[in-house]
């Protein structure tokens, strides 16, 4: 079984593949062995478990970068926001982390125009057999992928890739990348509350406990971090439940230009507050 | 309003003090909304999860929130703020209940300012209370499960016709929600200020709503005219 530092580097390889330049493989490798040192010694203080992103910013970002032409293809901005997601969720497992979870698409953003609608299912479906497949990222870092939200609302090709993706990786031993589409947190509560009503056998009282194991996020930790980018300071019904202790951050980046610098910095924030974090948890936790 | 035991730690003085100085600033603070035609404004006086504290600190608590809502309510009443309850009976103490309802329909008519004290609240507290409501429904027949939906959630809430929050101000400097009226503050903005409550003026209150101001809030919509 080859350890997590070996595939992180068959996956730099894997990417390097097509340029198929010794240069570029060297350069990889540098870049690599030096992301493994920079790790450790960010590893002297706390990792964060679990990291959520809001990836805000993607159209911006296409708007301001004229060159991109967004009439041509209204979705650069989204198709540069995704190998913005690629590149961060590999630096967040690199550096130990077990979970991530991103924010990808709301039910709200169905309000939208029925063809930015219809790009982005096209654009999901598209990336999601990307990582799917055998060279891609999924496979290379025995990632587990879930799908969080109220499925019945995508398109159906969309769907059957998620569900796809959902049934392969289900057994994998790796990370966890938790994707949120056609979700918001009070629709989640919403299907927790009805399933937990169900249950009931008409003399058992609803706890708050109750309500927890029916929430998507029912086998996972609470995030640690909320990262949204492009400077909003809005949670957007997002992970509204599980983010009570959650450190909420919102770089002033767009999520294309979101980079492992700005990763590194936010854990380094996080860091910061961590101990303090720490103790109020603890203080909650006995009196439970 | 966070931050009373760490401005009293940095001054050498009890946990104690510290809350008695965020008392002036709640005040403050109220006034300063009612200048800026703000029309609801909710505040976190007393979680569940301060059950935690110590027993001295609790007890504490529990008396000064009934002793505050005793001082200030005809204070409160002649500016023509209506004072409102969000939280949950038990544990409570008898007296503070007493007070919040005196003051409820003290200021009913009140139409300047609504101020919710949220008093012996929590945000995953409040669904399960509404959950246990909607679940008393179903076993009765009342309600099917299929029925359940946000806007029923929205009406068993402690207050169904508070509007949603607009703009979420935690003093302290720390970055997190804590739950507080988490349903309500789906789409809030949240603005995070250094300041120790007792510190707190009206003035941080009309920083935080310039930056409110500032923001762009769009719902999940498009952006349709370009931003730089």
């Amino acid at each position: 079984m080859s350890t997590i530092s070996e595939r992180f580097f068959l996956l730099q390889s894997h990417l390097e593949k097509n340029c198929k330049s010794k240069i570029s493989k060297i350069t990889g490798y540098v870049s690599f062995t030096m992301r493994k040192f920079l790790f450790s010694v960010l590893s002297i203080g706390p990792i964060p478990a679990h990291v959520a992103f809001i990836m805000d910013g993607n159209r911006r970002f296409a708007k301001r970068h004229t060159l991109l032409q967004d009439s041509i293809d209204p979705a650069s901005g989204h198709r540069l926001g995704f190998r913005s997601l690629i590149s961060t969720i590999q630096y967040c497992y690199e550096m130990g982390m077990k979970c991530v979870t991103v924010y990808a698409f709301s039910i709200d953003n169905f309000k939208r125009s029925p063809q930015e609608v219809q790009l982005l299912m096209d654009l999901m479906r598209e990336k999601i057999e990307e990582m799917s497949a055998e060279d891609g990222v999924l496979k290379s870092l025995d990632v587990k992928i879930n799908f969080w939200g109220n499925l019945e609302l995508l398109t159906e090709p969309t769907r059957l890739s998620a569900k796809r993706a959902m049934d392969t990786t289900m057994h994998n031993k790796g990370p966890v990348l938790s994707v949120c589409v056609a979700y918001t947190s009070t629709d989640e509560i919403t299907h927790a509350i009805e399933a937990s009503v169900r249950d009931l056998k008409g003399k058992d009282q609803v706890e708050v406990s109750d309500l927890e194991r029916n929430l998507y996020s029912a086998s996972y930790a609470e995030p640690d971090i909320i990262i949204r980018t492009s400077g909003e300071t809005r949670l957007s019904n997002f992970l509204l439940w599980q983010s009570d202790f959650t450190h909420l951050q919102n770089p002033k980046q767009l999520w294309p230009e979101f980079s492992l610098r700005h990763l590194v910095l936010a854990v380094l924030d996080y860091q910061l507050v961590y101990a303090y974090l720490k103790k109020r948890k603890e203080e909650i936790e006995k009196n439970k | 309003m966070d931050g009373n035991g760490r401005w009293a730690n940095r001054r050498g003085l009890t946990r104690v003090e510290g809350h008695k100085a965020g008392e002036a600033a709640l005040l403050d603070v109220v006034a300063g909304a009612i200048q800026a035609g703000v029309k609801h404004l909710s505040v976190y006086a007393f979680s569940t999860e301060n059950w935690s504290r110590s027993p001295d600190e609790v007890r504490f608590l529990m008396g000064f929130n009934r002793d505050v809502l005793h001082r200030r309510r005809d204070q409160l009443n002649e500016w023509g703020v209506r004072v409102r309850w969000a939280g949950r009976k038990p544990r409570l103490w008898g007296s503070v209940i007493k007070e919040l309802q005196f003051a409820e329909e003290l200021t009913r008519a009140n139409d300047v300012l609504t101020l919710t004290m949220c008093v012996n609240y929590g945000g995953r507290v409040e669904i399960a209370d509404a959950v246990r409501s909607i679940a008393d429904d179903v076993a009765a027949g009342r309600l099917k499960p299929s029925a359940v939906s946000e806007k029923l959630i929205q009406r068993r809430l402690y207050l169904p016709d508070m509007p949603d929050v607009d703009l979420f101000v935690r003093s302290s400097g720390e970055q997190r929600t804590s739950n507080f009226l988490l349903w309500e503050s789906a789409y809030a903005e949240f603005v995070f200020l250094d300041t120790l409550w007792p510190d707190f003026s009206r003035v941080d209150l009309w920083r935080a709503i310039e930056l409110y101001l500032d923001r762009d809030r769009r719902f999940g919509g498009a952006v349709d005219t370009p931003t730089v």
